[in-house]
């Protein structure tokens, strides 16, 4: 559908040299080069933390370099605020959403720039607009009126891309957008894209996924320890194996852990019985034994966050059982579960998970800090030194457990959760998209974290966007579609196109599965 | 660079790791405040600018040594009874709440406390009566609140004026005179020459960083900033709630007692605008309106500057009504200064120590 790379012959649109950022004691842009033409998709790959968020809010003028040029349609150029950025037309869909949850979907499409006359909103207008733009993006059914916390995450998404759209942009950046996405929806982003580019517009795209980047893609910048260690690949014919090479210094890519040969069939630990909310998921029925992974496969929508949720006691469930280890739990108490055994690793880590102002060590200990409290009295020495263990078993970087979260890199917030639960006596672990935003290496690492506890004996139910890793960790399988379970299967008797043909059945599919 | 060597989880029990353990003991006494700390330093600063406006416009009372002491100890005298308010407020405030209802609750506890037959049982059944009288308007506002989902400003709102209502009609609108000696005595006391209620707030500033820096609860408050994330990690965020209320009403039951002592008797209009008064001071000493972060030793010393400025103009004969001008343009300023100053001083600090992991 796109054009080979070396096709690509728009003019430069930005063009950056030697650009550095630090922040006190990290530096996160050490010499960074980069150069977008016209009209490509432009691919940034790097670890967790190698500083391509902090580049793209120097882009949008989010943080102000310390040194290096900017040069903006031939022009040296330098952004004071975010404002300044987009009126130069540099839109930025951030990796951690940033919308108003309480405004309207039209109201923050067209934050900070409502169309107005004499200080008045022009509401019908902007209401009209944002139809128009949403339409545009392929999801006329979002209501302009709606509120965007009624919102799901991959309807949120659209509000951003909205909001891009809303400016007239001539440079799109996409921080990790497919990361709350599933597939037929990834598939809609990337048409919007190739409609973008046609019109002339470039695209920055960020993503951890290797084949989204081949797909997309027309060249490739890779980042490492905030350097630019390769520039302008051509993102369809650079081998893999380079790829991974330079960003991480070594070769690996997806690894998933052996299977342990035929375990003895350990006791059942999670038994869940006709669990119903209405308009969510109905009639789930599911067990989990010890020791055993079982991944969920679905779309975004399909009800797996919310059956994972109300599972946990988080939501209540209308119809139905939730038993651990034979007991039966008060539905709609996360205390209760807890108590029993459980602990979740949730979709949003933003506002779900992380305490952003607190230091690394208070949120991996979020859940277990009455352990290593004394009569009452917490101990912040053995809780700083047990979340130190974890930052080094899931290589977590920056390894000081005393700065704060907000200062981390995504994939590296994403660490400080699932890391919370390995510390406590957790028997069931519930993952919700765990490596979303996880760079290539320290997703092998978590998938060995999580075999390991399942090992140990600790049962794990995952859910996840990515059918391959479903299929590649977990030991059984469930695919659900439209709050219902359509398939049970153990996951060598699967593989990638009968999972999503199931998951997509009935669904109007746009794109091509990976 | 990373290696490739296998990951090893960690035990699930802690201990080991003696090199590490040693290193975090030698930083307990840090404990996590360095922002705060940091934040605190420049209230000190404030604090000092204004004792330096004080020499200069009063050079002859300041020449005096005794008169200084006997100034300082009026200043932390008059700072004591809002000083306990303000640490339980702090607490509320960092939870995620606010309690507008603190100095109705004063009223109600000090109302109550002075009865005719409340004082009958001495000053056991008045100490007792205004301690339970506040931490049972506390646990109702908490209630209302945590189980009640009633919004916090609402809610204490409400108690504000209810609380008052029921001060008056106890009171009849009379003032009660307290004729318990003990109590009374408690305002006019001194210990080693520094008078009682001093001490008073000192326990119980103590107490309140004690609480929040060293306990499991004030962990759980400390949550105030994220709610939801605690309630998922397994915290029951209700009865926390519950509890920072019931120890907001506490503290306000201590100053009842306490302010009572000073005035010697109680009425239903006691305690006038507490709540602004250590809302104020909460916001000086670098609580989050928001949630989140806030530290004890912050708000005291909000609660000493704002005292020390009372002090200023009383020294140089001035009226209250330019004396509230000023505070109301310090708390601006603390702001201001907080957000931009000390944000960057923060950071040139950290980047000399150049740390880099
Ligand atoms: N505001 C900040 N203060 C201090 N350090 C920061 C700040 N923002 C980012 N950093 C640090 O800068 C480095 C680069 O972070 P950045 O968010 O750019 O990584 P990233 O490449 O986007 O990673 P990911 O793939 O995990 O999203 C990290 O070490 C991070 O901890
Ligand atoms: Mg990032």
């Amino acid at each position: 559908m796109s054009a080979p790379a070396d096709a690509v012959a728009g003019e430069v649109v930005l063009r950056l040299t030697d650009v550095v950022k630090t922040f006190p004691g990290v530096r996160a842009l050490d010499g960074v080069q980069l150069e977008v033409r016209a009209g490509e998709v432009h691919c940034l790959l790097g670890q967790n933390g190698a500083g391509k968020s902090t580049l793209i809010k120097v882009l949008a003028g989010v943080h102000r370099p310390d040194s290096g040029e900017l040069e903006w349609r031939g022009r040296p150029a330098a952004f004071a605020n975010p404002q300044a950025a987009m009126r130069a037309g540099i839109a930025t869909i951030y990796q951690e959403l940033d919308l108003v949850e309480d405004l309207s979907v039209a109201e923050n499409a067209f934050l900070g720039h409502e169309p107005g006359r004499l200080g008045f909103v022009r509401r019908g207008h902007t209401a009209r607009r944002t139809r128009q733009i949403l339409a545009r993006l392929g999801h006329p059914e979002i209501p302009p009126g709606r509120l965007v916390r009624h919102l799901p995450a991959a309807g949120k998404q659209i509000v951003s891309m909205a909001r891009a759209l809303s400016h007239e942009a001539r440079l799109i950046i996409m921080d990790e957008p497919s990361a709350v996405l599933a597939h037929d929806e990834v598939g809609n982003l990337f048409r919007i894209i190739r409609e973008l580019t046609a019109q002339g517009i470039a695209v920055i795209y960020i993503s951890h996924r290797l084949e989204e980047i081949r797909e997309i893609g027309d060249r490739v910048t890779v980042l490492k320890d905030g350097r630019t260690t390769a520039a302008n690949l051509p993102a369809r014919d650079t081998p893999t194996r380079d790829l991974v090479a330079r960003m991480t210094g070594r070769t690996i890519e997806y690894v998933f852990p052996d299977r342990p040969a035929d375990a003895p069939p350990r006791p059942e630990l999670l038994r869940v019985d006709g669990l119903t909310r209405h308009g969510e998921f109905a009639d789930v029925s599911l067990t989990v034994r010890a020791g055993e992974i079982v991944g969920i496969a679905g779309l975004v929508g399909s009800g797996r966050s919310e059956l994972l949720e109300t599972i946990y006691g988080a939501r209540r469930s209308q119809a139905g059982t939730v038993r651990m280890g034979g007991r039966t739990l008060r539905p709609g108490s996360v205390g209760a579960a807890v108590k029993a055994g459980m602990g979740m690793a949730p979709e949003e880590r933003k506002s779900q998970a992380l305490l952003l102002g607190e230091p690394i060590y208070r949120n991996v200990t979020l859940a277990t800090f009455g352990r290593y409290a004394r009569l009452g009295f917490t101990d912040a020495g053995r809780e700083r030194a047990a979340a130190g263990r974890m930052a080094a078993a899931l290589d977590l970087r920056p390894r000081d457990v005393r700065r704060p979260v907000r200062t981390l890199s995504g994939g590296n917030q994403q660490k400080v959760v699932v890391g919370r639960w390995l510390l406590g006596d957790t028997r069931l672990l519930l993952l919700d998209e765990p490596t979303r935003g996880v760079d290539v290496g320290a997703r092998a690492e978590l998938y060995q974290v999580v075999r390991e506890l399942a090992a140990r004996g600790v049962g794990v139910l995952l859910v996840s966007s990515e059918v391959p890793e479903v299929l590649g960790l977990a030991d059984r399988v469930l695919v659900m579609r439209e709050g219902r379970v359509v398939r049970e299967a153990p996951a060598g008797d699967l593989d990638e196109n009968t999972v999503l043909d199931l998951v997509m059945a009935g669904s109007l599919m746009e794109g091509a599965p990976a | 660079m990373t290696e490739t060597t296998p990951t090893t989880l960690p035990a699930q029990s802690p201990p080991a790791d003696p090199a590490g353990t040693a290193k975090a003991r030698l930083s307990w006494w840090r404990g996590d405040g360095g922002e705060g700390a940091k934040r605190n330093l420049g209230l000190l600063a404030t604090l000092a600018v204004l004792v330096v406006i004080g020499v200069l416009t009063r050079p002859d009372l300041y020449g005096d040594a005794s008169w200084v002491w006997g100034n300082t100890l009026t200043i932390l005298k008059l700072a004591s009874v809002v000083g306990v308010v303000t640490v339980g407020m702090t607490f509320v405030i960092i939870g995620g709440g606010i309690d507008l209802s603190v100095g109705a609750i004063v009223a109600l506890a000090g109302v109550w406390c002075t009865t005719v037959a409340t004082q009958s049982y001495g000053a056991g059944g008045m100490i007792f009566s205004a301690l339970t009288v506040g931490l049972a308007v506390g646990v109702v506002n908490g209630l209302l609140i945590s189980y009640g989902r009633l919004v916090p400003f609402i809610a204490t709102l409400a108690m504000m004026v209810a609380a008052r209502g029921l001060a008056a009609e106890i009171s009849d609108k009379q003032t009660q005179v307290s004729n318990n000696q003990f109590i009374n005595g408690i305002a006019s006391t001194d210990v080693l020459g520094i008078p009682l209620l001093v001490y008073i707030l000192a326990a119980v500033v103590l107490a309140g960083w004690v609480l929040l820096n060293r306990t499991t609860f004030g962990r759980t408050v400390a949550v105030g900033g994220n709610p939801e994330a605690a309630r998922l990690a397994g915290i029951n965020v209700r009865r926390h709630t519950l509890l920072l209320y019931a120890l907001s009403g506490l503290c306000c039951g201590i100053a009842a007692i306490m302010l009572t002592a000073q005035a010697t008797s109680a009425q239903a209009a006691m305690a006038n605008l507490y709540e602004l008064d250590a809302i104020a001071a909460a916001i000086i000493g670098g609580t989050l309106l928001s949630g989140g972060r806030g530290t004890i030793i912050g708000s005291l010393l909000g609660v000493v500057i704002f005292s020390t400025i009372t002090n200023l103009f009383a020294i140089n004969g001035l009226s209250t009504e330019a004396q509230n001008m000023v505070k109301g343009g310090i708390i601006v300023a603390a702001v201001l200064v907080q957000q931009v100053q000390f944000g960057s001083l923060t950071q040139f600090l950290a980047r000399n120590r150049a740390t880099t992991t």
